[in-house]
């Protein structure tokens, strides 16, 4: 079946990928050299994986933070092995405090509480706005959403590299802030005030340019995405035929459109208080250490946090709902079935993007806020969730009677379902007031939202990498390699956020360079409530599942760049694919189609009764030679 | 007006802008004379009530000719819909956390 | 393949896709500018009894400024007009009047900034308030040294609050004269800068934001009055969709700047 579904002349090596030029007619004519093919290319394919490359590598250092903060944890003060020294030499004594022996000699260096928190910071910043955002949206939604829809490239090429300069630089900023004297932000990745304006460190300031490029760029991609799926989607293909990989990143490029400014205008106020000393969010009289400072005051602290939550939470749907996209494709491929309930998953996630902007202060219940608007609120959050399980369950119906085949993208789909689901549920007590009360800064939020992103979203991301890299190399990454990486992630992600709920059902706060200590049975014996020896010990626990989670990753990482060049060879659809985008040559060359393809059915027509073949792609000119008399 | 559907006549086109200068001007003294009026008697609220609706109504104007907005495509207007009431949805809930506090506490 | 509807109405959108694009910027631009006036909303209501200020900023100024603004939109809506009829000398003319009038924007923002970074609120030991922009200062004028003395030009109040209110009617009758006040005199000094109160920082804020926009919007008219016309000879389509998109921005930042005004100076 192989030979029907290529339209075109599959991708020789050595013939000219770039066979798409002769139709560019007046713009290029001469091959393009390095900087202008590699860094300052405009075609969407590179863009996108220009993102997707820097963001793995900021993803790996974000763990890497982590890595460390979790030691800090599990033995607060005590010299940390190989890595103490390195950060000594980088961030000083200050930062990286010297550990001595009985004797007063150096033994090596521990995380200061300051070092602790800096890295907080930048672990959550730099997960959510340098790593998955850019991997899953910009990546992701680069490369595949243009060849998904039949387009040639994005509406606006030249907007998308800026963007892609935007974001890098704004990612150069975030960690130039590590080197500066005080280090990086302090004051967490939501950068309360007026914390984040009386931290004694310029770091706040890089975070807040940094932002400010970020957002910048996620605009730019925001716009251009919505403008190429409104206007590039080739003859045919009409709203309900769009692949729904192609609807989830609409519907973030709207969130990140609409709800992004407003984090934009918070970060102007804040950079001006930080800068030019205003008070938008000190308040009158406030005092730092018992000093009153010189502050103009009549700001509002709380106004910080309306409009970072505002952004915040739809933040949240930005995150995951292009991990739901690829999960669907995955699965629709893998089980040889029309997806579940598409017209369902539709709606829901027009329903998600909508509700996403009115449910943002139940992450804010803690302010003192009256009861009135906290019932609104969790009025909005408990209705959201209706949309949210209707998709997670479009995808568990999908797998109902499939002849399901197992591989690795389908793994890790399938690993995003349970994951998600955990991530998912265990965010309703924290939606609810009263129980939010009480679980509200403790590691139950951590697991919570690390079950939602890191098992979630990162599956659904190693799920979309396994799966497109043979369209990008036009080879595939290595099964058995794959398989180890997916069932080794898998259970030490289990082992690290699991426990997390226990920990933080027990009073364990986040935030703490210590891990709890202070707070222990052992330290202060007789005091109620206090953490038992039990919850302590997981500290020690998670820290090994998270070092054995960091060796997980190495077989993806060799396996990535090993198969750019000894993967398994495979023609232009090795997974049999419906979709328009696996109907190119492989690589796709600049411009994509060698003709417009014109879509004439849905986008999961598998297995349709009366075909010979178990696929029935999208675009016209395979139907005719596949089959006669269809519908 | 916005594409070539109706041909661009130079001189109506002129006279067209002209209007919508001399409305604008006008909205303009209206706002700064309703500021220096002693309506509402020393309290600021209905004069910026008043103030804010010319405003609106300038905005209008402006938005609806200058910018075409009044023969614009449903598509445009879509968006805008959302945007607003995405927008009116920041400021008003906003504004209601701020002053809905828990029973009992005191008022600052 | 290439890039479809550039120049052209796609069918079923009605629309080319840099008209969308823009509508698009646009929509997150009110987004950003609803994020802002949102804060001024909750600082204003905010504010304690009698602090926040009221006719601290120049009228005549801000009111030369909007029609300065309005001007430009009403040429900015022409040079587009003039391509349409096909007169690219027009064309050129009417956006050379919109840079100048944005340019004696800036020029006019510019001086009012100045204005405000030379005014001073000077309180003194005796519990009575100097208030007045800079004239002179003495070559030993020292505050934490307490030598010299610093000269103003302005009035003497007795309550903080007769500074807030600048259209009161005791505020109309203060008698503006020069004051030389001796550093010794001197319990604590301010310009009228950002961080002088919430007003000041939103002010500054809101209209520097907005005249970033202006010149922002300038620099692209000019790119497109200049260099970029060259793509009249070659596609004159596309590039007055591009001086239509173009507008569209201008337009906008006239409209934020018709609510920046009433806001900023007349409530």
């Amino acid at each position: 079946m192989e030979k029907t579904v290529q339209q075109f002349p599959p991708f020789r090596e050595g013939s000219a990928p770039h066979q798409g030029h002769d139709d560019h007619g007046h713009q290029e004519h001469h091959e393009p050299g390095f900087w202008q093919k590699y860094i300052f290319s405009t075609d969407h394919k590179v863009i996108g994986i220009q993102y997707g490359l820097v963001a793995l590598s900021f993803m790996l250092f974000g763990f890497f933070l982590m890595l460390c903060m979790r030691w800090s944890i599990a033995h607060p003060m005590k010299a940390m092995p190989f890595i103490g020294g390195i950060l000594h030499s980088i961030v000083g004594s200050q930062m990286a405090s010297p550990v001595k022996d009985a004797s007063g000699t150096i033994i090596g260096y521990a995380m200061s509480p300051e070092l602790y928190n800096s890295f907080g910071a930048m672990h959550g910043t730099i997960m959510v706005f340098l790593g998955v955002v850019p991997l899953a949206f910009a990546a992701f939604g680069n490369y595949v959403v243009p060849l998904m829809i039949g387009a040639p490239d994005m509406t606006f090429p030249r907007i998308n590299m800026a963007s892609f300069h935007a974001f890098f630089l704004g990612g150069v900023v975030m960690l130039v802030s590590f080197f500066i004297p005080g280090g990086a932000a302090q004051a967490g990745w939501t950068s309360y005030s007026p914390l984040a304006s009386t931290i004694p460190t310029n770091g706040q300031a890089f975070w807040l340019v940094g932002m400010v490029l970020l957002i910048t760029s996620s605009l730019l991609g925001a716009v251009n995405f919505i403008a190429t799926i409104i206007q590039l989607r080739a003859p045919g293909m009409t709203w309900m035929r769009l692949p729904w990989f192609v609807w989830a990143q609409f519907v973030t490029a709207f969130i990140l459109l609409l709800a992004f400014p407003p984090l934009e205008a918070a970060g102007v106020l804040q950079l001006m208080d930080n800068v030019a000393h205003t008070s938008f969010f000190l308040p009158t009289g406030l005092a730092v250490s018992g000093v009153v400072g010189q502050a103009s005051g009549g700001g509002s602290p709380l106004l910080w946090q309306h409009l970072f939550w505002f952004l915040g939470h739809p933040e949240v749907y930005v995150l995951i709902l292009p991990a739901m996209g690829i999960v669907i494709e995955v699965i629709a491929n893998n089980t040889r079935k029309p997806i579940f309930g598409y017209k369902s998953l539709v709606y829901s996630s027009l329903g998600v993007g909508f509700l996403s902007f009115i449910v943002w202060a139940h992450h804010m219940y803690m302010t003192g806020m009256g009861q009135k608007i906290a019932t609104f609120f969790q009025a909005t959050t408990m209705i959201i969730s209706i949309p949210s399980v209707i998709i997670l369950t479009c995808m568990f119906l999908s797998l109902w009677g499939g002849s399901i085949r197992i591989n690795t993208p389908m793994l890790f789909a399938l690993g995003f379902l349970p994951m998600f689901g955990i991530g998912g549920l265990t965010g309703l007590p924290l939606g609810l007031a009263a129980t939010d009360l009480y679980l509200h800064d403790t590691y139950y939020i951590i697991a919570h939202f690390h079950y939602v992103v890191a098992p979630g979203t990162i599956f659904g991301l190693f799920a979309g990498i396994y799966f497109w890299f043979p369209k990008m190399t036009g080879r595939k990454m290595n099964e058995f390699w794959g398989r180890v990486h997916f069932w080794c992630s898998l259970v030490f992600m289990n082992l690290v956020f699991m426990p997390m709920f226990a920990q933080g059902i027990k009073g364990m706060i986040r935030r703490m360079s210590d891990g709890g200590v202070n707070y222990s049975a052992a330290r202060v014996p007789g005091a109620i409530d206090t953490l038992p020896g039990s919850v302590m010990e997981l500290n020690g626990w998670i820290l090994w599942a998270a070092i054995a989670l960091g060796i997980a990753q190495i077989p993806f990482i060799i396996n990535l760049f090993w198969s750019i060049s000894h993967g398994e060879k495979v023609g232009t659809n090795p997974w049999s694919a419906t979709t328009v985008d696996w109907q190119t040559p492989t690589p796709p060359p600049h411009g994509n189609f060698a003709t417009e393809p014109h879509i004439v059915r849905g986008p999961y027509e598998y297995s349709v009764p009366g075909h010979t073949a178990d696929f029935t792609p999208q675009s016209e000119t395979v139907a005719a030679k596949n089959s006669t008399g269809h519908h | 007006m916005s594409e070539s559907e109706h041909p661009v006549v130079f001189k109506d086109y002129t006279r067209r802008c002209l209007l919508v200068l001399l409305a604008v001007a006008c909205m303009t003294a209206m706002m700064i004379a309703t500021s220096f009026s002693s309506i509402g008697s020393g309290s600021w609220t209905p004069k910026v009530a008043l103030i804010l609706l010319i405003a609106s109504v300038n905005a209008f104007v402006i938005a609806g000719f200058l910018m075409h907005l009044l023969s614009e495509k449903k598509l445009v207007y879509t968006i805008l819909a959302f945007t607003v009431f995405f927008f009116i949805g920041l400021a008003g809930l906003t504004i209601w956390a701020m002053n809905d506090l828990p029973v009992g506490s005191a008022k600052h | 393949m290439e890039i479809p509807y550039t120049v052209h109405k796609r069918a079923d959108t009605g629309l080319y896709n840099a008209k969308l694009g823009i509508w698009l910027f646009l929509a997150s631009e009110v987004m950003l500018f609803g994020g802002l006036f949102s804060a001024y909303i909750l600082l204003r209501v905010g504010a304690g009894e009698g602090t926040w200020p009221h006719g601290w900023l120049d009228v005549r100024l801000g009111t030369i400024n909007t029609i300065l603004l309005a001007l430009s939109a009403i040429t900015t809506l022409l040079a587009w007009a003039a391509l349409k009829v096909k007169e690219f000398g027009k064309f050129k003319f009417f956006h050379a009047c919109t840079m100048l009038l944005a340019l004696t924007f800036l020029g006019i923002k510019s001086y009012e900034y100045y204005d405000k970074f030379h005014h001073y609120e000077i309180q003194l030991n005796n519990g009575t308030i100097a208030d007045g922009h800079f004239v002179e200062q003495s070559a030993d004028f020292d505050l934490a040294k307490k030598t010299g003395t610093f000269t103003i030009h302005g009035h003497i109040v007795e309550r903080h609050a007769e500074l807030m209110d600048m259209r009161s009617d005791e505020a109309k009758k203060a008698k503006h004269e020069e004051h030389v006040i001796a550093a010794a005199d001197i319990k604590h000094m301010e310009n009228y800068s950002p961080r002088h109160n919430t007003f000041t920082a939103i002010y500054f804020t809101m209209s520097g934001l907005h005249a970033l926009h202006i010149l922002g919007g300038t620099l692209v008219i000019f790119y497109l009055w200049g260099p970029g016309s060259r793509m009249w000879k070659t596609d004159p389509e596309r590039f007055t969709n591009r001086i239509e998109v173009s507008g569209l921005f201008w337009h906008f930042v006239d409209l934020v700047w018709v609510f920046l005004f009433p806001v900023l100076y007349l409530t």
